[in-house]
């Protein structure tokens, strides 16, 4: 218990440790899927998602009358003979209202999707975890209260209500959409930086670095920040999916992402009237959320078996 | 044993309720859903639609009306005589009318509502309407005489106007919230952001009405009218919010589909201050972005009869000037290049009636393809009314002008869509004056070309009423000549 997380084991083998846990690996993949596919959308989609044709609207996906077409040897009436649509075989998911292709539109709202999740992140890192650290550094201070006691206050009120707080005063957009869910990233950031923070400074090697006269700001960037690190990425991938989540959620009431940038969750509510003669244009999008969020969630667990060197020895 | 001897009591009763609904008299209630609330209930201090769709011909009563078809017929003037001149209007008011709160009908209260509405400090939201009025005298008790200041050919057609509805001096203050008037239902309830009540008022001077409770509920969100629709908790919805979903209400045996006519002429309105919206050059290829068959069949599932300048084309004096501002995106880049146009980005703000917002989503993409693009906003009905309409900080919108004969409001100089023409101004004042019919259908022509050779607004597509009902319902107008859910010829059948 007294060696270091990091010394625990060389840091090139943990890819592979991770490799082994079956939730990880299929997490990753299902990561790697929508990351794949958002980064293809900015060089190829196979239709254009800003052309509509109104023409080809409410395509069906072919999948679907291939499903209404099976015949089942045993049963007298074809039982799903009323799943029979209209559906073209260049829309492979179908296309929605509009006649856009419903395949181009979930790559290009994987896009919108993890830029406003990342960037959301990333706020809550760059702000938060100094802010932890500060915190950590000088504890029971003034300054540790007052960011302590700030934060709770943030985290008080439930994220969807800063959103709508946020745009009721500068207007629906994508850059508002992420200050509001970047806002709410910092106290978690801030609280997990500060509680594991506050227990390495009482290691006999911060102790070290103080006798040698090294300065807070420096022990907490070069000893406190490195060890911590494996913390970090594991809520990382957490808070990912959370904005993912809130982004669809704030774009499904209109807040966030605004026409005509698809997005998954604006994609739902248009779908909502639609979804007894269109059921393809929600399930698809509800699909993909549902998806990308379970991907990042495995693979935070999974990171977090590997890290946690207390989970992996009980394992093996 | 006893547990399910009780569950048979239950079960018993139950069938006993149902089985009994039949036998009892046809429904006298009924919910009407309506997508906006109205902002207050008094029809002479407002400008929305929604007052009127609430409180018109069943709360309040004016000289004359409009029936289902639009035609101006009696109301509170039984009769009428017009001098020769066409000056002098004598109405024969009815006896033993009475308001709500108890107080007689008579001339001296047609006087106070029409001095009312054209005082200096009037409030009336429509006060040009009364501006030909002279004088009003009561005669006696049941006639009063109007006089014009010239012949106006539309005075009857203006007095029909929900703006012009007789109220009393006794509680003309306190309409906004308890409104009191002649008609056959009065005011009960009206619980903010949920819905008005009305009920059967007794001493109704004319043709008793079937009903005896309406209420009104309003429902903004389509998702919400449709469930509330298929959850029977409304009856009714006169303009329905989901014309997606239209098909299959009107297979549903429980309910049917009237598809009619509105007033409303959708336009994408354009703000025509702000350069280069100025040059008619650029409006012009505005118009010959739009499809509007696409826009239609995209935003509005096919409900829509396309138009090419503001007026309804059920109207006997519309002319289709559609092929005027055809689909021909090749002119409208040429004529954009032309006034010298490159990099033009405007702001789309949108409306929440899905005409708009789904609209607007097509009318990006078909403007993005000629090299305009849109900044598009959704917003509230309250900021729309303050950003678009009151400070007309905008590029492009998308409005449906739901009031009967509105062309007018191209002389407005003070209107939103910052349009000022001499001309127009001259051909409407003409009109005025003109009381031969067959001047008035040349002039109404050359209005209606005037705006459309300046491509004013963008004209999209007269709006469809597509009314949903219980398949029980008798008596609902099909279509909507006047913004107004008339209730007062509805009834049950059971």
């Amino acid at each position: 218990m007294v060696d270091l997380v990091t010394n625990d084991e060389p840091r090139d083998n943990l890819f592979l440790v991770a490799l082994k846990s079956p939730s990880f690996v299929i997490g990753l993949v299902l990561t790697l899927m929508f990351s794949i596919g958002a980064v293809v959308s900015f060089f190829w989609t196979p239709f254009d998602v800003a052309v509509l044709d109104i023409l080809n609207r409410l395509k069906c996906p072919p999948a679907q009358n291939w499903v209404a077409s099976l015949q089942i040897p045993s049963a007298e009436n074809n039982w799903f003979a009323s799943w029979a649509c209209q559906s073209a075989p260049e829309y492979l998911f179908g296309t929605d209202h509009f006649g856009r292709d419903m395949f181009s539109m979930i790559l290009v709202g994987a896009r919108t999707s993890i830029a406003v999740a990342f960037i959301a992140v990333g706020i809550g890192i760059g702000v938060g975890v100094p802010l932890g650290l500060a915190a950590a550094a000088k504890t029971g201070s003034i300054i540790d209260e007052l960011i302590m006691r700030s934060n709770d206050l943030v985290l008080a009120f439930p994220a969807l209500l800063i959103a709508i707080l946020i745009t009721a005063v500068y207007g629906a957009s994508a850059t508002n959409a992420i200050i509001a869910i970047g806002i709410f990233n910092i106290p978690v950031f801030a609280r997990l930086t500060r509680g594991a923070a506050l227990s390495l400074w009482t290691r006999e090697f911060v102790l070290a670095a103080r006798v040698a006269g090294k300065g807070p700001v420096l022990i907490s960037i070069e000893h406190i920040l490195p060890n911590i690190m494996n913390l970090l990425i594991v809520q990382s991938t957490i808070q990912f999916s959370l904005g993912i989540l809130a982004e669809a959620g704030l774009s499904y009431v209109g807040l966030g992402v605004q026409p005509p940038i698809p997005s998954w969750g604006r994609m739902l509510a248009d779908a909502q009237t639609m979804i007894s003669f269109a059921p393809h244009m929600a399930l698809l999008p509800g699909i993909a959320i549902i998806l990308t969020v379970l991907g990042l969630n495995l693979m935070g667990d999974g990171l977090r078996d590997v890290f946690d060197p207390k989970l992996r020895r009980s394992r093996t | 044993m006893r547990k399910p001897s009780y569950l048979a009591l239950v079960g018993t009763a139950l069938l006993l309720a149902t089985s009994l609904t039949p036998a009892m008299a046809a429904q006298t209630d009924i919910t009407v859903g309506m997508v906006l609330e109205p902002p207050n209930l008094d029809p002479t201090a407002g400008a929305a639609a929604a007052i009127d769709e609430v409180v018109y011909a069943n709360v309040f009563e004016g000289l004359t009306r409009f029936n289902s078809s639009g035609e101006v017929i009696p109301a509170l003037a039984q009769s009428w005589d017009i001098s020769e001149d066409g000056l002098v209007y004598t109405f024969n008011l009815p006896s033993g009318v009475t308001f709500h709160d108890g107080t007689t009908f008579d001339a001296e209260d047609v006087k106070f509502s029409l001095d009312r509405a054209r005082a200096e400090d009037s409030t009336n939201a429509k006060k040009n309407i009364f501006e030909g009025i002279d004088t009003v005298e009561a005669l006696d008790a049941n006639t009063v005489r109007i006089t014009l200041t010239k012949p106006d050919g539309l005075f009857l057609f203006q007095m029909a106007k929900g703006d012009a509805v007789i109220v009393a001096p006794e509680s003309a203050a306190d309409n906004a919230t308890n409104p009191i008037g002649t008609g056959p239902f009065k005011f009960d309830d009206w619980v903010q952001g949920d819905r008005v009540e009305l009920s059967k008022y007794e001493g109704y001077w004319g043709n008793p009405v079937a009903l005896e409770q309406v209420t009104f509920e309003f429902i903004a969100d389509p998702t919400a009218a449709f469930a509330a629709m298929m959850a029977e908790d409304v009856d009714t919805f006169p303009n329905f919010p989901a014309p997606e979903t239209l098909a299959q209400l009107d297979a549903d045996p429980r309910f049917s589909v009237v598809v009619g006519a509105t007033e409303g002429e959708t336009i994408l309105s354009t703000n025509n201050a702000n350069p280069p919206l100025d040059d008619v050059r650029v409006r012009e290829a505005i118009a010959h972005a739009i499809d509007r068959q696409a826009i239609i069949d995209g935003a509005m599932f096919g409900y829509g009869t396309p138009i090419g300048t503001h007026f309804n084309p059920s109207n006997p004096n519309y002319i289709d000037l559609t092929g005027q501002s055809d689909y021909d995106p090749d002119k409208s880049r040429a004529l954009l290049a032309e006034a010298g146009i490159t990099d033009l980005t405007l702001r789309l703000k949108l409306p929440p009636p899905s005409y708009a917002r789904r609209g607007g989503e097509v009318i990006a993409a078909q403007l993005r393809a000629v090299g305009i693009e849109t900044e598009v906003t959704n917003v509230e009905w309250a900021q729309w009314l303050d950003e678009v309409y009151k400070q007309r900080d905008y590029d492009l919108t998308i409005v449906s002008h739901t009031e009967p004969f509105d062309i007018g409001i191209y002389v407005r100089d003070d209107y939103y869509f910052n349009y000022s023409s001499d001309e127009m101004v001259a051909i409407m004042n003409e009109l005025n004056d003109t009381t031969d019919p067959a001047a008035r259908t040349l002039l109404i022509h050359k209005a209606q070309q005037h705006i459309a050779d300046e491509y004013v607004n963008g004209y999209l597509f007269q709006l469809a009423k597509t009314g949903v009902a219980n398949s029980k319902i008798n008596g609902l107008w099909e279509n909507s000549p006047t913004q107004a859910n008339d209730m007062t010829g509805v009834s049950w059948s059971d």
